[in-house]
């Protein structure tokens, strides 16, 4: 059935979808974008790490975003630089590193435009049960952690003063930031990640009226995305990420009209 | 270690320092079940830091706390809740807790806002949020309550039905209350024990003894002498029932 590379595209795309449904919602109401995106370059990394080293590409990616979210923690810690100066500094030193890298490993042929945005082709059947089995893990987590995470999300004072533990929430969440990634990378490709975590999660906001309902339109564009964007990229030849991105956008845009006729009620 | 049972939180010799600022110094006080403990000061002058350093949301402090319960409700001085993150007055009420539907209602009728249940927060006025806020931290049934001007923006009725809520509330529970207020007439009324701040602890004791401190008094200047006023009078006028006549 996963013989054809269609079918394990959509197998592989959907799985992630229903990861970046929940994930991207909390990206949007904790303001995560920015650091998503570092991590997602930071991947870039990752994946010259595994070819250099001949690790799996998920494994390795795992290890070099989470590495890159406790530096940054760390630097946030003892500089005095603002959040978003530290984010940039990361983002583009560790993509420029792992360009430099790539210079350098000039017997493996690499394909840059798929790295960057994405490759359905290269999904194989191990992609699947990672992106399947990683996935399943980090929804486990979500749930495990949610009344710490989401409390803190609303508030932080609140979730610790009534003993919640936001920290250490906070903490595993980040570690699920870079699992995210690292099973989606070779669907959507590093440079548009963070658009698969927001976009469907933006245009949840922008239909619901309540956290639950959020997360279920989330995910609900996210598969649409993801279907509408493969049979596109199979019909037009586009690459595979910006083809569910676009997809995405246009869903988002549908939203709009939505949000501008509940203000139109309310006037 | 203290035994007494009755002990919730217990400050000694506490401070805290922000960027080698102090923003509140050796403050000790202990906050009983079904007591009352209210601190008062002008901005600035440490109160809210003091209540944060009971719970534990600042950690690199000075001095010691301890705290004996992990049953807490807290109503900060201040939350905003963000416009991505939709949220209903009943999803913002089991935030911290699962509560039943019943529970979720009583504390909200107690607070006169039931009404708003399915509202989203974003659309609440000040004082409907602040009902909100109270309702949300007494739902739990908590041993410690910690309000932030819990008042702030309620309508004149309001605040004094609920500042008599809050008072119910600690003796119904039996609950320890720790009250930040800027409403002296009530710190006088409703208070077991009044702690005045100025990133030091200005002066501490029932309320009375409070009244008449001096430093209270340059403190809190004219409009508290005002207050001061009324509350003496009143007290002057008790004891004259009794016959017996003294002047402060």
């Amino acid at each position: 059935m996963f013989d054809d590379f269609f079918i394990r595209a959509l197998v592989a795309g959907i799985g992630v979808a229903f990861v970046t449904g929940p994930l991207g919602c909390f990206v949007v109401w904790r303001r995560l974008s920015y650091f998503g995106d570092t991590l997602a370059h930071s991947a870039l990394l990752g994946v010259t790490i595994a070819y250099s080293f001949e690790l799996n590409i998920a494994v390795s990616v795992f290890i070099i975003s989470s590495v890159i979210a406790l530096i940054l923690i760390q630097l946030q810690k003892k500089t005095n630089l603002p959040g978003d100066a530290l984010l940039g500094l990361l983002a583009h030193s560790s993509l420029a590193v792992g360009l430099v890298v790539i210079g350098f490993l000039t017997f493996i042929r690499f394909d840059i435009m798929g790295l960057l945005f994405g490759d359905i082709l290269a999904v194989t059947t191990d992609d699947l049960l990672i992106i399947w089995v990683g996935g399943g893990l980090i929804l486990l987590v979500l749930k495990l952690i949610w009344k710490p995470l989401f409390a803190s999300t609303v508030n932080y004072e609140l979730a610790e003063a009534e003993g919640l533990n936001p920290d250490r929430a906070k903490a595993i969440f980040t570690i699920l930031m870079a699992a995210i990634i690292a099973i989606s990378i070779k669907m959507v490709g590093l440079l548009l990640i963070t658009g698969m975590l927001i976009i469907p999660a933006a245009m949840a906001r922008n239909i619901s009226d309540n956290p639950r309902k959020m997360i279920i339109f989330s995910i609900i564009g996210g598969l649409l995305s993801v279907i509408i964007g493969l049979f596109s990229s199979l019909e037009f030849n586009s690459p595979s990420g910006p083809s569910i991105i676009t997809a995405s956008l246009i869903l988002f845009i549908l939203s709009l009209l939505k949000i501008k006729q509940s203000i139109h009620l309310k006037n | 270690m203290s035994i007494d049972k009755n002990i919730l939180v217990k400050l000694k010799d506490a401070g805290f320092r922000q960027n080698d600022k102090w923003l509140v110094k050796g403050v000790s006080l202990v906050v009983e079940k079904g007591k009352i403990v209210t601190l008062i000061g002008p901005n600035g002058s440490g109160k809210s830091t003091t209540a944060k350093i009971a719970l534990g949301i600042y950690k690199k402090i000075d001095g010691e706390v301890e705290k004996y319960t992990n049953k807490v409700g807290y109503v900060p001085q201040k939350v905003s809740i963000d416009w991505t993150l939709p949220l209903r007055v009943s999803d913002f009420m089991v935030l911290t807790e699962n509560l039943k539907d019943e529970a979720i209602n009583e504390a909200l009728s107690l607070t006169g806002v039931e009404h708003l249940k399915n509202k989203n927060l974003g659309n609440l006025s000040g004082g409907e949020f602040q009902r909100v806020l109270l309702a949300r931290a007494i739902s739990k049934k908590p041993e410690l309550l910690v309000l932030d001007e819990p008042v702030q923006g309620v309508d004149f009725t309001g605040e004094i039905a609920l500042y008599e809520l809050i008072k119910k509330i600690s003796e119904e529970l039996n609950c320890g209350i720790l009250l930040i207020s800027h409403d002296l007439h009530t710190v006088m009324s409703a208070t077991d024990h009044v702690v005045c701040l100025n990133g030091h602890v200005c002066c501490s004791g029932s309320p009375i003894d409070v009244a008449k401190n001096k430093e209270y008094k340059v403190l809190f200047g004219e409009q508290a002498s005002q207050t001061l006023s009324i509350y003496e009078h009143r007290h002057d006028h008790v004891h004259s029932h009794e016959g017996d006549i003294k002047k402060n």
